[in-house]
């Protein structure tokens, strides 16, 4: 009897710590580096590097979409 | 600092391309090449549904993720762009993309396939802005002129919004409350149910070859 309980804990035991030595299958990713040319912000150029001109020119145009607020 | 986003409203979408339109002729993208195109959902079924879809700028975008030779980037702005130069065509970038955005031009005899071609926001590339450089290899820069994509602001009832999209939320928030709904537009039940006004959902008799629920008829969805 009690060898049987024995028997059974152990295979109890080892079932439940089947999965304990598996190693995750799954490849981190490590994400890469941009290896290009570097570019410019669009304020650069056109804008000379006034990045609030160019940000309200934006946002007046973004607003513009909205004719909720352009009709009335 | 805005973050760009695109913003297509189902019910205001009219399936009238102006925005592929407006796309192919700012940049002069070559044939066969389609940055932006307009998908149809229940195609013919009352209630259909069309989206302009194009390169949605992903913050985690998976096409940068599998570039093997790291071609893409982000710009400030959030725009995800990529240098031609270092494009090797291998197209990994398509598989990746669950928008179908990355396309490649024929180059050359026996349709070898060139180097990847995409929707930049209107923000061009890895060139010095504004030159001829950059307009051949990405198109123009409309972002650097401080104007917002053409697809955007060609579309004649604003269904395509383009811009901040703490902006675009606001404007299509209220657009959702003047109209008193629409906030239903989006998702799996607008895209893979039957739409409540047909002939199905009316007590209609229906044909007995079309289908009673969810998917649409055979043929029916187009792209």
């Amino acid at each position: 009897m009690l060898r049987s309980c024995a028997v059974a804990l152990a295979a109890a035991a080892a079932f439940c710590l089947a999965a304990c030595g598996e190693r995750p299958q799954v490849v981190s990713y490590k994400q890469g580096t941009y290896q290009g040319k570097p570019d410019s912000p669009p304020y650069d150029a056109q804008y000379k590097g006034n990045r609030q001109e160019w940000e309200n020119a934006i946002n007046t145009r973004n607003q513009a979409q909205n004719e909720y607020k352009r009709v009335h | 600092m805005a973050r760009m986003k695109f913003l297509c409203d189902a019910e205001r979408c009219i399936e009238c391309n102006a925005c592929v339109t407006a796309c192919k002729q700012e940049h002069e993208i070559p044939w066969g090449v389609n940055r932006r195109r307009v998908v149809t959902i229940n195609d013919g079924v009352p209630g259909e549904r069309s989206l302009s879809v194009a390169c949605m700028h992903c913050s985690d975008a998976p096409c940068m993720a599998v570039c093997p030779v790291d071609c893409f980037y982000h710009t400030q702005e959030g725009v995800v762009l990529h240098d031609k130069d270092l494009c090797i065509g291998c197209g990994y970038c398509f598989y990746a993309c669950p928008f179908g955005a990355p396309q490649f031009p024929q180059a050359g005899a026996f349709g070898v396939r060139g180097k990847m071609d995409k929707c930049t926001f209107c923000a061009g590339g890895p060139e010095p802005d504004g030159t001829q450089a950059e307009y051949v290899k990405y198109g123009r820069n409309r972002l650097s002129e401080g104007r917002l994509p053409a697809c955007a602001e060609m579309c004649s009832t604003k269904a395509l919004l383009g811009g901040d999209g703490d902006v675009l939320a606001d404007i299509y928030r209220e657009r959702v409350t003047h109209r008193g709904r629409g906030g239903e537009v989006w998702g799996w039940a607008t895209a893979y149910k039957l739409p409540a006004n047909t002939p199905a959902t009316q007590g209609i008799p229906v044909p007995p070859n079309t289908p009673a629920t969810g998917a649409p008829p055979p043929g029916g969805t187009k792209s």
